[in-house]
């Protein structure tokens, strides 16, 4: 007994000790020198390096006309330099609660050294990437935003993905047919719906919350598969809506770079960021707010002091419905104009991954949505450049992307305190 | 009250095995119904058969009405015709869903083709619905059997065309490859679990779309593709992989339905019969008492996706050995990964509740193909049928309301609980 005893207080302070905020740390140094090597190595050693890049900073019709020449070369051996400083400095001094600023602005340094590096002797609209990556961010903000409202009430809803591809659907029919307008209030209609079965599942019947979310996207990907098979194919012309024109923000669109990301849009841009503006107003400085996040946090209190627990989560999640399939409105109407079966192809549970990125908050929401857009969108417009990095490998980078997110290397973050469990009246 | 903690998994013996029928109303015993189901969990015995198979026959029977009423409204020409000459469109509505139906009998077990079309669609669900089945019984939500079972394919693949051996030492070889495969791809998931509490659902959905694209990669290299093709098409496996037809060449049937029914038997000894079995199983029915009785939580959490993964490659496996031409191509795992889900939760995450189910699905895919040929309705309905089903087996409520019986039936319980468990 002593012997062992022993040993596992010798073993303990060398393996254990590390609170895992000191693990993170070193982990990150590690992360930001073996970043360093990789630049240094693979962009700034590569001979094609040498050869002048262009950025490309403005589009065919704005009113100013940008661009930026550049040495991949130098860029690179810039950024490996700043990754190295800044692991010495992640190993040595911290950099507290800039850790995650620093973190972010490192791998911003390190996509720059990167698309430096693939655009070496060529021209590359990066404007064009960075506006691809807010229409792409749409749907998964979209899907973030509903998730955050459904968790708030402690409600998991992993059926989002069903919501987006069935909202999809209907908007692209009834679309087709009644017109694009009427096509966005059936796809809302069809995502509060999904919304309401989902709560009816989980709030009357306590059905475990992700079967019910589950059972939702089989039955969405079934059925719109099924129906686009057996009436889109016959019926061509119920797969051809109008699509939302681009409207653009006067004056605000003649801003370099930010114009063309943010103020050139659809209704579908526009109105994912007001809804993002929106949620955080009404959940942080509203009566519904507070009530909503005391039913997420701890029910029973909020019960005892009057509030309709389950009235709170049937009307959160069915909301939150309706904009999950704005979202899934904004696949089709918003982009193609078209239904693919399985056209979601996994951003619901992007939305998913950007809500716990984002940490319950709307605008952490908007900002992780925006990082895996870029992963999107870096993937399709690579392809152009013509890397010899395998597509397969670009194309898996969003969800390589959600993995690391919810491993926590963004650091934890705390879900609301009742999030997946039923309330049971006594 | 940590002290009661271990005391839990082992309570109310005697709720087991109560009259089915004559409890009271299903919401005042909700309390003891848990305990029962918890008990029948743990020790992996008890239930009465007819309130065993009560609400999933009624399940299987409700969502195939429902599907029925599906095929009729979406039939464009028929509806256009209700506004015209309603009788006629009445009954062709009514021959379109019998015909569909019987489409869907003829093509499952309407001969003996069609039974042998039946086993040989029900063996990777079979596979794959006991890895699923294994995550359920320890608390895990393994939906990324898809992905494992690409993987598990692409293992067993490589084995297959590299080596020529004898099919007596190189079928056992490709299933080993594919085990280890599947197991390592949802290990993944698990250490991520246990190290980091990041959710098995969402890494393992994830990995499905990583494993398709590595696969789409992987199936353009030199060592896979097939010389002489440009498109993601790999090598057939040599003649030794590829498993012998069980009832001659004119039937489909594969010796791999024998292997998905050594699998059911052999997960069935595993859960109940050893002592891995009861830690996997405590685990899922309450995470505290397993620690607090000394099991190594991180360690089951690893070994549980890692087991179910392994099940998953199988069927993997299976797709590429049993499966004339013997190739690997981009989407030999054909959606029998979310199957997958519908099935354990029908055969109750039991062994044998996989089999039966797996063989139930089986014909719905056989069946499914064949009303897709006769009443070209789109085989994706079969898809939306296995949804229903979930519905009324997660939530037999539902069920006791339509039918106005009562069951002691608790429905699928509490799986989950929150991203951080």
């Amino acid at each position: 007994m002593t012997a062992t005893a022993d040993s596992i207080l010798q073993d303990v302070p060398l393996q254990v000790r590390l609170t895992p905020e000191q693990r993170r740390q070193r982990i990150l140094g590690g992360v930001y020198f073996a970043l360093a090597a990789f630049v240094l190595v693979f962009f700034a050693l590569d001979p094609d390096s040498a050869s002048d890049a262009t950025f490309n900073l403005s589009m065919g019709g704005d009113r100013f006309s940008l661009s930026w020449t550049f040495e991949p070369r130098l860029i690179a051996i810039i950024v490996a330099v700043s990754l190295a400083v800044i692991g010495v400095l992640q190993l040595t001094v911290g950099f507290g609660r800039w850790m995650n600023f620093v973190l972010g602005f490192a791998m911003l340094m390190f996509v720059l050294a990167f698309l430096g590096w693939a655009s070496a002797g060529q021209a590359f609209s990066l404007v064009g990437m960075l506006s691809s990556m807010v229409v792409l961010s749409i749907p998964i903000t979209c899907g973030g935003l509903t998730g955050l409202m459904c968790e708030r009430v402690a409600v998991i809803n992993i059926g989002i993905e069903g919501q987006l591809l069935s909202a999809a659907f209907v908007g692209t029919i009834v679309g087709s047919s009644l017109g694009s307008w009427v096509g966005l209030i059936g796809a809302m209609g069809i995502g509060a719906l999904l919304g309401a079965t989902l709560a009816v599942l989980v709030i009357k019947y306590h059905v475990d919350q992700i079967i019910a979310g589950v059972v939702i996207n089989i039955f969405a990907l079934g059925l719109t598969s099924f129906l686009a098979t057996r009436v889109l194919g016959p019926n061509p012309q119920f797969n051809a809506p109008d699509r939302f024109t681009t409207i653009s923000i006067p004056l605000l669109e003649d801003i370099p770079v930010i114009g063309d990301m943010f103020f050139e849009g659809n209704i579908f841009l526009y109105g994912s960021l007001l809804l993002v503006v929106g949620i955080h107003y009404a959940l942080f400085y509203t009566r519904w707010g507070l009530r909503s996040r005391s039913v997420g946090e701890h029910p029973k209190a909020a019960d005892t002091v009057g509030i309709n627990v389950y009235r709170v989560r049937y009307r959160n999640v069915t909301l939150a419905g309706l904009i999950a399939g704005f979202g899934g409105a904004a696949l089709t109407l918003g982009s193609t104009g078209r239904f693919e079966e399985n056209m979601t192809a996994g951003v619901g549970y992007i939305g998913l991954a950007s809500m716990i990125a984002g940490r319950w908050r709307p605008f952490g929401v908007l900002g992780a949505a925006l990082v895996f857009g870029f992963a999107r969108a870096m993937q399709q417009k690579l392809g152009i450049l013509g890397t010899p990095i395998p597509s397969e490998f670009l194309a898996m980078a969003p969800y390589i992307l959600t993995i690391v997110v919810v491993a926590g290397l963004v650091g934890r973050a705390r879900a609301p305190a009742a999030d997946g469990q039923p309330y049971i009246k006594d | 009250m940590t002290d009661d903690q271990p005391n839990d998994v082992a309570v109310d013996n005697d709720d087991d095995g109560s009259e089915p029928s004559s409890s009271g109303p299903p919401s005042s015993d909700h309390g003891s119904v848990t305990d029962s189901k918890l008990y029948r969990d743990i020790t992996g015995v008890g239930g009465r058969m007819r309130s065993a198979l009560l609400v999933p026959a009624l399940a299987v029977f409700t969502a195939l009405i429902i599907g029925g009423l599906i095929i009729a409204v979406t039939d464009v020409d028929t509806l256009r015709l209700w506004g015209s000459d309603p009788g006629e469109a009445f009954s062709q509505t009514i021959s379109t869903v019998f015909g569909s139906y019987q489409a869907l009998f003829q093509g499952s077990f309407g001969s003996i083709n069609a039974i042998s079309e039946t086993l040989f669609a029900a063996t990777p669900l079979i596979f794959a619905g006991l890895a699923v089945a294994v995550g359920f019984q320890a608390g895990l939500f393994n939906i990324g059997a898809e992905g494992q079972i690409v993987i598990g394919g692409m293992s067993a693949l490589y084995i297959g065309f590299t080596f020529d051996l004898p099919g007596i030492i190189l079928i056992p070889l490709c299933l080993l490859g594919a085990m280890l495969g599947g197991g390592f791809w949802a290990g993944i998931s698990g250490m991520l679990k246990a190290r980091t509490g990041a959710h098995e659902v969402i890494t393992t959905i994830m990995l499905n779309f990583i494993a398709l694209f590595l696969t789409q990669w992987l199936l353009k290299t030199t060592v896979f593709q097939q010389p002489g093709r440009s498109d993601p098409i790999s090598k057939p496996v040599n003649e030794g992989a590829q498993m012998p037809q069980l009832f001659g060449s004119d039937y489909r049937v594969t010796i791999g339905f024998l292997i998905a029914l050594l699998a059911a038997v052999g997960v069935n000894a595993l859960m109940y019969r050893s002592t891995i079995g009861f830690e996997y199983r405590t685990v899922g029915a309450n995470p505290d008492a397993a620690k607090y009785g000394g099991m190594n939580v991180i360690w089951l959490t690893v070994a549980v996706m890692a087991t179910s993964g392994a099940l998953a490659g199988l069927a993997g496996a299976n797709q590429i050995m049993s499966l004339p031409p013997y190739q690997g191509s981009t989407a030999f795992s054909g959606g029998i990964g979310f199957d997958a889900i519908a099935l354990a939760l029908l055969g109750r995450s039991k062994p044998f509740g996989v089999v039966w189910a797996g063989i139930l699905f089986g014909a719905l895919t056989a069946g499914g193909r064949e009303m897709q040929g006769v009443e070209r309705i789109p085989i994706d309905l079969v898809e939306v049928i296995q949804a229903l089903i979930i519905v009324f087996i997660a939530a037999p409520a539902l069920v006791r309301a339509i039918y106005r019986i009562k069951t002691e039936d608790a429905g699928t319980g509490q799986i989950s609980t929150g991203w951080s468990a």
